[in-house]
């Protein structure tokens, strides 16, 4: 049925391959940034036409296994090379090769001149072959290949402008998080692995198979633990509490991969893979409270960080970290679909935003080259009415933003609002349920603010550019400029194919077509909450409306707060940093949390190896190495007193050894 | 079963008793005159010449390394002689396998130059 | 005069043992009459002595050979083994040639030399008695002892010969000490008559003898596999050894010394598992974190991969707690795709070297993905792999060994060894950053490829990605040769 989707992730791989191998040879710019954007045009080609076929198939034949051949088999153990083609790989095949086509145009532009444009390119075409491995591999190791995968081209791009050490730092930085997460997703898979094949004697880590005996799940248990380790995967390449720091470091990398990678697709994978293993954590309600827990608290948390930074992509990094917690917070209320959706107008936005900032960022840093001006091309202080002279990157950029803002209409209010109804009415948890709305509210305000303080800051008031560079600013190519406006016409009327149901009915009973063609990979949980006693969400239309309400007044206090503040009377915002110093120092240090870290976990983990190195080593071990090559005359004398105290020493050890174990085998 | 090794411990318990036993009393007992005399090296009575702490020449080690080498596999041959008729034609092949062996190691160190002293 | 009956030899359980040594004795005596500017065809000649023994492993697969009265046993264990060795000799032979020219130590013994470890590894994989075991054993250690202190004019060298001999003596000096207490315990040295007169008299669990022969065996197997805290040994050794040789060590003798303890413990002490699986664990644990943890710090490259190898045999350590026939299998796939990457490490380390290796660290790779590109995607393949990222064997083996001890539920193990990996990145990762992200400091123009390095370097590359990719091939061949 599905019999060629295989070509989808392979168009991507013969361009890495291209690029990787002869793009040093090809030269010529255009050439190997045709073949990158075309490959992932013929992925996205191949993807629509998979899509439009799973569309007209009925709602029960949508699930597609489609094996290439045998990966690993050994006794019970078997992986394959095979892809799951059902409407949710669909949805994020869309978005991966759609979004990803349209920064590889909009890259074509943006890199151009840059070093090694060759190397890029092929990093992201790796990149995009590695996300549709995650996204359609059909078992959780080969999941898991795309995961590392999409880990290490992320590292490789955020580490692309290596001479500044800043850049290498923050590459090491995502890197080691993103381990740290790994580390779960492998626990994870290991555990449910061993826990299904000694159980059960079900040897399957296939995504359908395991999702056919999801009734065996207990409740709670050891679901708990192994839902939690996945999860634990999740929020390092998700960036969520509290393993979010790397992504606003990740911003040293070039725009167009903040805005793929870091935006659109990579960090949502945590979010996917939630909602691809939805019937197990559905069995495990602690992890759901876990889940949303951290979602709504990441989602509060960063965005008032967002609200204090003078750097236009940090603010937008802090954005998309609290996205991504409203997507965990849906994920964790059992609005499987409702976060998948906001993913979607997401990727969209967001994009759209970075991208914008991008365009914004390459303007003034040509501008301010031009004057040999040092002036940090990021920093919004130094921007300020860009809106004549950047029209079309302005319009799309202000659509994007009342997009992201949550004003009735556009794609954003759409998914948003879905989640804060369902924050406040899901069936799981209770009283806890008004604290996760009111979380998501009141960040929703912040995302407001912030947004707008970032559209005034930029586009309105007076140019506080340095006045030499002046009228070099202007309009970005069209290579860049027609992404930006496909991306802000997808942020208005994205949202209209998953509508909250009452807006439906009120015109007239539009479905929310999303939801139902979701609807079979969620299926199973929707299945159990049903079938579970106390699950009775409580139904108001009244209250549904009126919370609607209230998330959109939210929005408006928001933006006209930074109308006030940033417009009207900008004298305002120095004053109020002035009142409430300290408060200030702390959200603009993003709440001192990387030098938490550092403390807690950086440096004794530094002083141990330090340790184990200066005891151990160095002076056992390096002092005669060292000898050696400082100085030759002690060489001789070096290695004739202390060559044979050291042997002595090994020996010792060794000695030591056999006496414990044998004094343990005696003594037990 | 351990028993039967008990006669063994003893003699190596009474070997180490009476060899410590004998410095530690030596120490205590004998009377300690130094002289210059008494603390210089002994050499058959002579007055001693130059340092001990001669260095032999490297040569010395090598010869009596290759010695001992070809002097254990020659031991290996004793027991082979007096089997020799038992062993039958199979025995002799297999002596002549270890000793052509022994004549690889043989003609390497004579090219090599081993035996010669300059 | 009647004779005495011969004992049932059977030539064809050690052929290619037969082969290899009658190869080194023709090299050593080619050696001494050629003239020394001709000596460039011992290497190719060992080169074709190890694709020929290469050849009778491959025809003796899936026929077990016993000879010599039950004193060694050519079975599918012992091929797949004797692979691995002839593969790490054989690479390792690639990138001498031009190594050793530039060291100008180029003296025709070394060839006789890898082939008689070999010949001695191999003994070790097949011999079912203990003293076959302890005989290949000292061929190999010998032969390495003058393998690590080769370049006789470097210090470091020395000290490396020098101190790998001392602390292997001692080392065997447990180990011969365990096989006398076993002996005395059990009253042979046939390792099947082992397990089965243990288990006939029921020592198991009340013979102290028995158990301390055991743990002294354990120990002098864990010196030659470098387990910690009998890993001391290593760091030195590995950076004075000569490159080549550095390599040949860390991958060859580890792998003959596994086969030996596998086979040991598994077949002559099954019933002692308990007792031997915990000591086991406990290494296992010692060996990963100390080998990574001082990994972590390392400046010098041979340095840092020493301390790696040390925390691979911890890796190793995790499938042989195991037992089951994954984690087994895992063992043997695991050493093969080591052979290939670490060896590769090894020939970049080669390459890159200046005479007299003044530029082993690793700021010394500053910018070295920007000047030879091809040789640096090599180096990061083989790290990759050692790292164990997909798709590289190394990965591979890992999952195996790990889901091996998953299997038998060795939970906390496969747990702390996933952490150790995830902590291995770091060192790992550290060259490549400054491969990829640092400025170039130096021109590499001294860098040439020889035709012998470069084969060597294709050989070692197919071998970490095509088990990577589609392992099942050789994961079948592994789990063919498992001893259960």
């Amino acid at each position: 049925m599905f019999d060629n989707v295989w070509l989808i992730p392979l168009f991507p791989l013969i361009g890495f391959l291209i690029n990787g191998l002869f793009g040093k040879a090809i030269k010529e710019e255009k050439v190997i940034g045709g073949i990158g954007a075309l490959m992932v045009f013929c992925s996205f080609v191949v993807a629509s036409m998979t899509l439009f076929k799973m569309i007209s198939l009925p709602g029960h034949e949508r699930v597609h296994n489609v094996t290439l051949f045998t990966w690993i088999k050994s006794g019970t153990f078997q992986a394959d090379i095979a892809f799951l083609i059902d409407p949710l790989s669909c949805v994020m095949l869309m978005v991966v090769t759609g979004v990803g086509f349209l920064i590889h145009v909009y890259s074509i532009g943006y890199m151009h001149g840059e070093e090694g444009f060759y190397r890029f390119f092929a990093y992201l075409n790796l990149f995009t072959f590695s996300m549709l491995l995650l996204v359609m591999g059909n078992n959780l190791l080969l999941m898991f290949v795309g995961w590392e995968g999409v880990g290490l081209c992320s590292y490789l791009l955020i580490g692309y402008y290596f001479h500044k050490k800043s850049a290498g730092d923050a590459g090491k930085k995502a890197f080691v998080m993103n381990r740290v997460g790994d580390f779960g997703f492998l626990l994870g898979l290991f555990t449910l692995y061993w826990y299904m094949g000694s159980k059960h004697g079900i040897w399957t880590i296939q995504f359908t198979e395991l999702a056919k005996h999801a009734e065996l799940y207990p409740v709670g248990g050891v679901v708990t633990a192994l839902t939690l380790f996945f999860f634990l995967g999740a929020t390092g390449k998700s960036a969520q509490i509290p393993l979010y720091t790397w992504l606003p470091d990740a911003m040293e990398g070039p725009t167009p991969v903040s805005a793929l990678i870091h935006a659109a697709t990579m960090v949502t994978a945590g979010v996917y893979m939630i909602g691809r293993m939805n019937f197990l954590f559905i069995k495990a309600p602690e992890t759901m409270m876990v889940v949303a827990i951290i979602g709504a608290a990441t989602a509060l948390f960063a965005a008032t960080i967002g609200t204090a930074q003078n750097d236009i992509k940090r603010v937008l990094a802090y954005s998309t970290v609290s996205q991504l917690g409203y997507m965990f917070l849906a994920m964790g209320v059992g609005a499987f679909a409702a976060g998948i959706f906001h993913l979607m107008t997401h990727a969209f936005f967001k994009a759209c935003l970075f991208l914008g900032s991008g365009a914004v960022i390459h303007s003034m840093h040509h501008a301010l080259h031009h004057a040999h001006s040092h002036d940090d091309p990021q920093d919004m202080r130094n921007m300020g009415g860009l809106k004549s002279k950047m029209p079309m990157t302005f319009l799309t950029f202000l659509l994007a933003t009342i997009a992201i803002a949550g004003i009735p209409g556009f794609a954003g209010f759409f998914s948003k609002d879905e989640i804060l109804w369902q924050a406040f009415a899901n069936p799981h948890h209770g009283t806890l349920n008004f604290a996760l709305w009111g979380c998501g509210a009141i960040a929703a305000g912040l995302t407001a603010f912030y947004m707008f303080r970032l559209v005034f800051m930029t586009f309105f008031g007076d140019c506080r550019i340095n006045p030499k560079c002046k009228d070099h600013l202007h309009e970005s190519p069209m290579v860049i400029v027609f992404p930006l406006i496909v991306l802000a016409f997808l942020s208005v009327v994205g949202g209209y194919i998953g509508m909250p149901k009452i807006i439906g009915e009120l015109l007239g009973g539009i479905p929310n077509y999303f939801e139902h063609f979701l609807a079979p990979v969620f299926e199973f949980s929707e299945e159990y909450v049903k079938s579970q006693a106390h699950a009775t969400a409580h139904h108001s239309l009244v209250l549904e409306w009126g919370l609607m309400g209230v998330s959109v007044v939210i929005a408006l206090v928001g933006i006209s707060i930074a109308f006030v503040l940033y417009i009207a009377s900008p004298s305002l915002p120095a004053k109020f940093t002035a009142a409430f110093p300290a408060l200030h120092r702390a959200v603009y240090n993003k709440w001192y949390i990387d030098e938490l870290y550092d403390f807690l976990f950086v440096n004794p983990c530094k002083a141990l190896g330090n340790f184990l190195w200066k005891g151990f080593d160095v002076v056992v071990v390096d002092g005669i190495v060292d000898g050696v090559g400082k100085s030759v005359l002690g060489i001789s004398a070096a290695l004739k007193n202390l060559q044979s105290g050291y042997v002595h020493n090994y020996a010792l050890s060794m000695a030591l050894g056999v006496v414990v174990i044998i004094a343990f085998y005696l003594f037990r | 079963m351990l028993g039967a090794y008990l006669p063994i411990l003893l003699l190596v318990v009474i070997s180490i008793c009476f060899g410590l036993g004998a410095l530690v009393l030596s120490s205590f007992v004998g009377p300690k005159k130094p002289s210059k005399v008494k603390l210089q090296p002994y050499e058959c009575g002579c007055e001693p010449v130059g340092s001990a702490r001669e260095r032999f020449s490297i040569k010395f080690y090598l010869i009596a390394m290759l010695f001992i080498l070809f002097d254990i596999e020659a031991v290996f041959l004793y027991p082979w002689s007096i089997l020799f008729k038992k062993l039958g034609m199979f025995g002799l092949a297999e002596m002549g396998v270890f000793i052509a062996i022994l004549l690889v190691g043989y003609i390497y160190i004579w090219k090599k130059g081993a035996l010669e002293w300059e | 005069m009647e004779t005495i009956a011969m004992p049932a030899i059977n030539f064809a359980a050690i052929m290619p043992e037969t082969i290899l040594s009658v190869i080194a004795m023709a090299l050593l005596l080619i050696n001494v009459f050629v003239p020394s500017e001709q000596k460039a065809y011992l290497g190719y000649l060992s080169l074709i002595g190890i694709v020929v023994t290469f050849f009778t492993v491959i025809g003796g697969w899936g026929t077990p050979q016993e000879g010599f009265n039950g004193s060694v046993m050519q079975d599918n264990f012992a091929l797949f083994f004797k692979g691995i060795f002839l593969v790490s000799a054989a690479l390792s032979i690639l990138i001498s040639d031009q190594y050793m020219k530039r060291e100008e130590c180029n003296h025709g013994e070394l060839y006789p030399l890898i082939l008689l470890a070999t010949c001695g590894m191999m003994l070790m994989a097949s011999g079912t008695d203990l003293m076959t075991i302890f005989l290949g054993l000292e061929l190999l250690s010998v032969s390495l002892y003058v393998l690590a202190g080769f370049q006789r004019d470097s210090l470091k060298s020395n000290e490396a010969g020098l101190k790998y001999f001392l602390l292997g003596a001692f080392s065997t000096g447990f180990l011969l000490y365990g096989m006398a207490l076993i002996y005395g315990a059990t009253g042979t040295t046939r390792i099947a008559a082992i397990a089965s007169y243990v288990a006939q008299n029921s020592l198991a669990g009340s013979n102290l003898m028995l158990l301390i022969g055991m743990v002294l065996m354990a120990v002098g197997f864990s010196f030659k596999i470098a387990a910690a805290p009998f890993h001391m040994w290593t760091p030195d050794v590995y950076e004075g050894a000569p490159t080549p040789m550095t390599a040949f060590m860390s991958v060859g003798p580890k792998a003959a010394g596994f086969a030996a303890f596998v086979r040991v413990f598994v077949i002559a002490l099954p019933t002692l598992r308990a007792d031997w699986a915990d000591l086991l664990w406990v290494l296992a644990v010692l060996t990963m974190t100390v080998g990574n943890i001082t990994a972590l710090y390392q400046k010098n490259i041979k340095r840092m991969l020493a301390y790696s190898s040390i925390a691979h045999a911890g890796y190793v350590l995790v499938g042989f707690v195991a037992g089951n026939a994954v984690g087994t299998a895992g063992i043997m796939f695991y050493m093969l795709s080591y052979a290939f990457m670490n060896i590769g490490a090894f020939a970049i380390i080669v390459l890159v070297g200046k005479k007299g290796e003044p530029n082993n660290n690793v700021e010394d790779y500053a910018g070295f993905g920007f000047k030879h590109p091809l040789l640096a995607v090599c180096m990061s393949i083989f790290l990759f792999s050692l790292a164990g990222i997909p798709p590289a064997a190394g990965f591979i083996g890992k999952f195996y060994l790990f889901s091996g001890a998953i299997q038998a539920g060795y939970i906390w193990l496969a747990i702390i060894g996933v952490l150790n990996s995830a902590a291995s990145v770091y060192y790992y990762l550290r060259v490549m950053v400054f491969m990829y992200m640092k400025d170039p400091v130096e021109e590499f123009d001294w860098l040439k490829v020889s035709p012998a390095i470069a084969l060597c370097l294709i050989i070692a590359v197919a071998g970490v990605l095509i088990p990577g990719i589609v392992p099942g091939y050789l994961l079948e061949l592994a789990q063919k040769a498992v001893l259960l």
